[in-house]
């Protein structure tokens, strides 16, 4: 039965020394749908990407990927999809050409087409100066840009990024960001990872947070965040005498308790018309004519959305273990 | 909106791409190339010139001439170590992975991998070939000898690419792969008729190198090209006398027992 998500997965385990990297994930992405699976390191991210890219097989469970199964027909899987992988993969001794040309050659493309192509995506991710030289003496953001380029040799239906920015700077992040927009805005269905919340905001449509191969939360960036808490006002007092006065403002503004960190001189509290209260805060302490060194609006962090959705620190040791009977069960 | 395959997809196409990225990398390595090209060069003028008044040759005959079957056997066999660092490279930096997650036979990139070592294989035979011939090597033999001299090295090239790969699937990095080349490989080459007489070590040294495959290439190879060292003393141990056969079964042998290994430890160590 053809169906309409790009990807589908149902129930996935996979096991690693008696340790579970996924516990039943499900995972539905629509067809031309950008989805970001979120979580701290170890929340098995990779291990869901290489599992839908049929680099391994899950314990238990099922996934199509582009319509085809992985278990069973993975070749037709692998003709649809494209992966970038966690560390770049791209061939150092190779020319960013010869990269490129290799991939689409594998892609059964034909040496001719493969090497125009090769040429093509080069110009498009920026990298005609040097796609004649060796990709090791690429800067990391240059190999960041030719293995997603390799990526799309084939013009993949789905593409697989393991957090594809990990590593950049500010600028070749954006740049990077604007590079999946268009791919995006040409149809493509993009499975991305990332530990970055804003990173997930930006690009997805449909963020699913993951921890301990479970899926704890998912939705659209604004669900998500009505779920984590929302923006935050923050408030730090030039002078810490004045504390006081500005928690009782804040508590008024926001109609709740803040937190108060009486070392920072800072004042914390969620609120639901970010803008607003801002505004509102400002006029108060102008009208009171208290000094303050920062004010502003927090997007909750991923250590915010992490203690929310967790109720625990995203910290290896501080969490609780999976229970060992849950790996024995199949689905 | 994918794009057409324009080929049909063939497991010798794939191989051959994968193969040419090899012989790609061995051109752009300048310590791999050396290791293929100066050294057995280095090593042929080393033996030649420091050894060569030193060892006899019993039967007579020149150090020179004695010296190239066992200087090639000993680069043949080291040919193993090339297969094994090239995947446990490939293996250590994804892209084992990024091939696997392309739409080609998982075994292509094995045979992409034993179809470059070949040929690297024979880049240091004809360098060493050449530089034995300048320094005073000869062959006494017939065309058809020298067609089979030439073929038992490239026999046993092959042979020692399953090793090869076999040790790349097992051993986790190329720092291991190094170091069991240096316990294992190296002594090997050296405990035989590579560069001296075995008639010359000492009584367990000498049954060990009697027996081993590296002597019996060597003394094939003495055999085939009319050198001396190539016609055993009557009463020499089985391999001594029949150095010809006794490598062929060894070629044989480590093909049908490393091969099969080789491909499942291969996979093995692919699928976590
Ligand atoms: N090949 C493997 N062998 C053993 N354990 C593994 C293997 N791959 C993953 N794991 C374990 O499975 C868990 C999930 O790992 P995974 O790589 O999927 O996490 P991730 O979300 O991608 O993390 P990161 O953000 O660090 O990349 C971790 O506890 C990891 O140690
Ligand atoms: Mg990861």
């Amino acid at each position: 039965m053809p169906t309409t998500n790009a990807i589908e997965a149902r129930g996935l385990v996979k096991t690693y020394d008696g340790k579970r990297a996924l516990d039943h994930l499900d995972l539905d992405v629509a067809r031309g749908a950008v989805c970001a699976l979120l979580g701290p390191n170890g929340a098995g991210k990779t291990t869901a990407v290489r599992i839908l890219t049929t680099l391994t097989a899950p314990d238990a469970g099922t996934a199509l990927v582009a319509g085809a199964d992985t278990a069973s027909d993975p070749m037709a899987v692998r003709r649809s999809i494209g992966l970038a992988a966690q560390d770049a993969t791209v061939d150092g001794l190779l020319t960013g050409h010869e990269n490129l040309t290799m991939i689409g050659e594998l892609h059964h493309l034909g040496r001719k087409r493969a090497r125009a192509r090769a040429t093509e995506l080069l110009e498009q991710f920026a990298l005609t100066d040097a796609g004649g030289r060796l990709a090791r003496g690429y800067s990391g953001g240059m190999r960041r840009r030719l293995d997603l380029a390799a990526t799309l040799v084939a013009e993949p239906e789905v593409l697989f990024l393991d957090e594809p920015t990990t590593g950049l700077d500010p600028r070749a992040r954006n740049d990077l960001w604007d590079v999946l927009d268009r791919l995006v805005e040409g149809g493509a269905t993009i499975l991305l990872t990332t530990q970055y919340l804003d990173e997930a905001d930006r690009l997805a449509d449909d963020i699913v947070v993951v921890d301990h191969g479970r899926i704890i939360a998912r939705g659209d960036s604004r669900s998500l965040k009505r779920q984590v808490g929302g923006d935050q006002l923050h408030v730090v007092c030039a002078d810490g005498r004045d504390l006081d006065a500005v928690t009782e403002m804040v508590a008024r503004i926001a109609g709740v308790a803040p937190s108060v960190d009486p070392a920072g001189r800072s004042v914390t509290a969620p609120v639901e018309g970010g803008v607003e209260a801002i505004g509102a805060l400002a006029d108060a302490l102008t009208e009171a004519e208290i000094a303050v060194e920062d004010l502003g609006l927090r997007q909750p962090t991923l250590d915010d959305a992490f203690l929310t959705l967790t109720g625990a620190p995203p910290d290896e040791e501080a969490r609780a273990p999976v229970p060992a009977s849950a790996s024995e069960e199949q689905r | 909106m994918s794009a057409q395959a324009q080929t049909r997809p063939t497991f010798a196409g794939d191989t051959w791409v994968i193969a040419r990225r090899g012989l790609r990398h061995m051109r752009r390595q300048p310590e791999a190339l050396s290791d293929a090209t100066i050294q057995p060069v280095m090593f042929v003028l080393l033996f030649a010139f420091v050894f060569g008044g030193a060892i006899s040759v019993p039967g007579g005959g020149r150090y020179k001439e004695f010296l190239m079957g066992g200087i090639f056997a000993q680069t043949i066999v080291f040919g193993a170590f090339g297969v094994a660092l090239a995947l446990s490279h490939d293996r250590n930096n994804g892209a084992i992975d990024r091939f696997h997650s392309l739409p080609i036979a998982r075994s292509s990139v094995l045979a992409g991998h034993a179809v470059a070592n070949l040929i690297r294989a024979l880049l240091p035979i004809v360098f060493m070939s050449i530089t034995g011939f300048v320094v005073g090597w000869r062959i006494h033999a017939g065309v058809l000898d020298i067609l089979a001299g030439y073929g038992l090295m490239i026999a046993f090239s092959f042979a020692m690419i399953w090793i090869g790969v076999l040790l790349g699937s097992l051993v986790a990095t190329p720092e291991g792969v190094q170091g069991i080349a240096f316990i294992v490989i190296f002594p090997i080459t050296f405990i035989a008729s590579t560069f001296v007489p075995t008639s010359t070590l000492p009584s367990v040294l000498k049954t060990i190198a009697e027996w081993n495959p590296t002597s019996s290439l060597a003394n094939a190879l003495r055999h085939l090209f009319g050198n001396p060292g190539g016609i055993a003393p009557p009463g020499a141990a089985w391999p001594l006398a029949h150095p010809i056969a006794y490598t062929l079964i060894w070629a044989a042998a480590i093909v049908l027992v490393c091969a099969p290994l080789a491909v499942a430890q291969y996979q093995r160590s692919i699928r976590s």
